[in-house]
């Protein structure tokens, strides 16, 4: 007998409108990830991907899916949105003050509450013309598109531990398709934001998104997480990202849920020849988020950058697994990931590098530096390096400890109270991941919102 | 302002101060030597509230309070100021930002309003004119990637923004090139006032030449030994600390 989880899924699977479930030829593609999901179950103790993350208790909860967006509710959002009013900054929850901000400075975005695309707080102009930007729906709505342009939709997903992406490949109605095309540079960031808000239960939403970038085009993605209001749904969302030769993304990821929210997000990228994909991660929120980014560098000279910060406080379960894959020469990772377990809070990372034969050249570079603030928080780490090739430059270090004694009383000797030592040393830990984003003034908004986080954390 | 009477501590279980005394008056400027081991260090460390050191007699009175029930963040806001013998490095943190959390702190703890931004900045500039610091030190992490001689100016400018009652400068001149030595003395001197004492702690006489001590005190295993004038300094630099050895009167069965 299978878990209230998937129960729960499945019925509301048959509740999907039939168009949407038939769009684009999926049907059979849909109605086989989600048997395929059902017939293996979700990952248990054994499987050895989710070996330090229980999935005990939210395979006893239900939920329903949501397949029409609620009018009122964005209505709302989007007079907060443009209500001018002064509010104190610090009061702003973060998913206000980012849409603000977006919106005052006419960033290109697609905006989803609780997994629905919701044009009243989007902006689909700004790009160059030839950039395809647009919501998913729209396009599987479209019965004139071509289908090529909806092929990744059709992916199967063979492993038994592959639940979630085959959830996704089921139930995704929505999402973001985003191709530039060669040569193209986009001088304006693209925002991504997934809003979660109560909604009549618990909700199970997914989002299936696509970001194509063209050969030697360019492109500056804010992918952005956040609640609108309270509320303990399920987002599963899953990423695909495909660079050509010699493209760049550069692509920044914040995650700030209810504490209550549970998210799965998974991230796949592949990288042509000489492509360059730096990420930042920031994990501030949720009870439970398991992040799975997987990235092929499949042509020589392909280089990922991946920083990131994972804030398990509270009772936030955090797991983020990486799988570098090396499958050509010359290819370059550098991966500087930060942890803090704070509360009963606990970090997971996992570290995969693998060099494959005939990757010769090739640099990876791994920290994991970890932070534990309290003795009910709990850390894993784990770093996996794997090489099968030559002349291979490669190093990993991983660490949990404290904030060093020497630096927090130097900092009382002048008169910080050991509070506020303690955060500003806690903050500079952090601050190391965001050095590589190169415009100015995203660093300090980010650097804010991080210290707004990490001023709630205690001990 | 400081009275520290027969003061015993131990480090890791072993005694470093064994009774120690010391009473320093506004105005004053005191010296401490002594050989390597002698407690020098501990010295400043137990005064500023550094953990790891056990006071196990003794008291501490710091102007009406008693220092040695305060944390090191009061100390510092009570005006005690301990320039580091070895700076730490914390990157991560800027330098100006720490400073004004710092000062804020302290001004906040004894009831003073708060400086905004432009009102710390205006101040700043005020101490790098006068101590002839360029402002490229304010822009990095604390003493992160510092030189020796970034780290000890970093140390005198901090001083001379937070304007303490009372400075322990814990060996600041080892490892110093003469000129960020005169650099240190000339912040030192230039911030002597009737209101605020020095207590300079060093293995070598040279930073005595710069800064004049009106008291020289000589710790030798865990206690004041010998005191004098300025040219107890520089008899220990004729005839080395053995000459005290010579000197001294056996008494280790008094303790």
């Amino acid at each position: 007998m299978s878990a209230p989880l998937l129960q729960s899924l499945e019925q509301g699977f048959a509740g999907l409108p039939p168009a949407a479930v038939q769009a684009a030829q999926l049907g059979e593609v849909r109605r086989a990830s989600l048997a395929a999901a059902l017939g293996d179950g979700l990952p248990g103790a054994r499987a050895e991907r989710w070996r330090h993350t229980s999935l005990r208790a939210l395979e006893r909860r239900t939920f329903s899916p949501l397949a029409a967006a609620d009018e009122s509710l964005v209505a709302g959002l989007a007079r907060q949105i443009a209500d001018t009013a002064p509010a104190g900054a610090d009061e702003m929850p973060a998913w206000l003050q980012t849409l603000r901000q977006l919106s005052a400075q006419r960033v290109p975005r697609l905006v989803f509450v609780n997994g629905t695309f919701a044009p009243a707080l989007s902006q689909l102009h700004g790009l160059p013309a030839e950039v395809r930007f647009e919501p998913l729906s729209q396009a599987l709505a479209d019965p004139a598109r071509d289908p090529r342009e909806l092929e990744f939709l059709a992916r199967r997903f063979n492993a038994a531990d592959e639940t979630f992406a085959r959830l996704n490949a089921a139930f995704a109605l929505d999402g973001l398709l985003l191709r530039v095309p060669a040569g193209v540079q986009c001088a304006q960031p693209v925002a991504l934001v997934m809003l979660g808000a109560a909604a009549e239960g618990d909700r199970a939403l997914h989002l299936r998104h696509l970001v194509e970038v063209g050969e030697g085009a360019s492109l500056d993605l804010r992918e952005y997480q956040f609640a609108a209001t309270a509320q303990a749904n399920l987002c599963n969302s899953l990423v695909h990202v495909h660079l050509r030769r010699g493209a760049r993304l550069e692509h920044l990821r914040v995650q700030a849920e209810d504490a209550d929210a549970v998210l799965l997000a998974r991230t796949d990228a592949v990288l042509a020849g000489e492509a360059d994909y730096g990420r930042t991660d920031l994990e501030l929120g949720a009870v439970l988020s398991r992040h799975e980014l997987n990235v092929s560098l499949q042509g020589s000279g392909a280089r990922l950058r991946s920083n990131g910060v994972l804030l398990a406080d509270g009772r936030r379960h955090l797991d983020t697994r990486l799988g570098v894959d090396h499958a050509a020469r010359d290819t370059a990772c550098e991966l500087t990931w930060r942890g803090l377990g704070a509360g009963r809070g606990r970090a997971v990372f996992h570290g995969g590098i693998l060099i494959r034969a005939g990757a010769d050249g090739t640099s990876a570079q791994l920290s994991n530096k970890n932070l534990l603030l309290s003795p009910h928080a709990e850390i894993d780490t784990q770093p996996v390096l794997e090489i099968h090739a030559d002349e291979v430059k490669a190093s990993h270090g991983a660490t949990v400890g404290q904030l060093d004694p020497a630096a927090l009383f130097y900092l009382r000797s002048r008169g910080v109270p050991e509070a506020q030592a303690r955060r500003q040393l806690t903050e500079a830990f952090c601050r190391i991941v965001l050095d590589d984003l190169a415009d100015t003034a995203l660093r300090e908004q980010i650097d804010a919102l991080l210290a707004q986080r990490l001023a709630g954390v205690g001990a | 302002m400081l009275k520290i009477e027969n003061l015993h501590v131990r480090v890791a279980g072993k005694e470093i101060l064994k009774g120690l005394s010391l009473d320093v008056k506004p105005g004053e400027v005191h010296a401490i030597m002594g050989p390597n081991g002698a407690g020098k260090s501990t010295l400043g460390n137990v005064l500023a509230g550094r953990e790891g050191y056990e006071i196990t007699a003794g008291t501490v009175d710091f102007g009406d309070k008693d220092l040695l029930q305060l944390e090191p963040e009061e100390r510092a806001a009570e005006g005690l100021f301990l320039a580091f013998q070895y700076p730490v490095e914390i990157p991560g943190v800027n330098n100006t930002y720490f400073l004004k959390a710092a000062l804020n702190a302290q001004r906040k703890y004894r009831g003073q309003a708060e400086l905004d931004s432009m009102q710390f900045l205006k101040l700043v500039r005020e101490k790098l004119r006068v101590l002839h610091i360029s402002d490229e030190l304010l822009h990095r992490a604390v003493n992160s990637g510092f030189s020796g001689g970034e780290k000890k100016r970093n140390e005198i400018f901090q001083m001379a923004l937070l304007e303490p009652r009372l400075a322990i400068l814990d060996e600041t001149d080892s490892g110093l090139d003469i000129d960020a030595l005169k650099m240190v003395a000339e912040g030192v001197n230039h911030m002597r006032s009737p209101d605020r004492a020095f207590i300079v702690i060093t293995h070598y006489q040279r930073l005595l030449d710069y800064i004049v001590p009106d008291f020289v005190h000589v710790l030798a295993e865990g206690r004041i030994v010998e005191s004098g004038d300025k040219s107890l300094a520089h008899k220990l630099e004729e005839h080395g600390y053995a000459w005290l050895d010579e000197r001294r009167v056996p008494e280790r069965s008094a303790v």
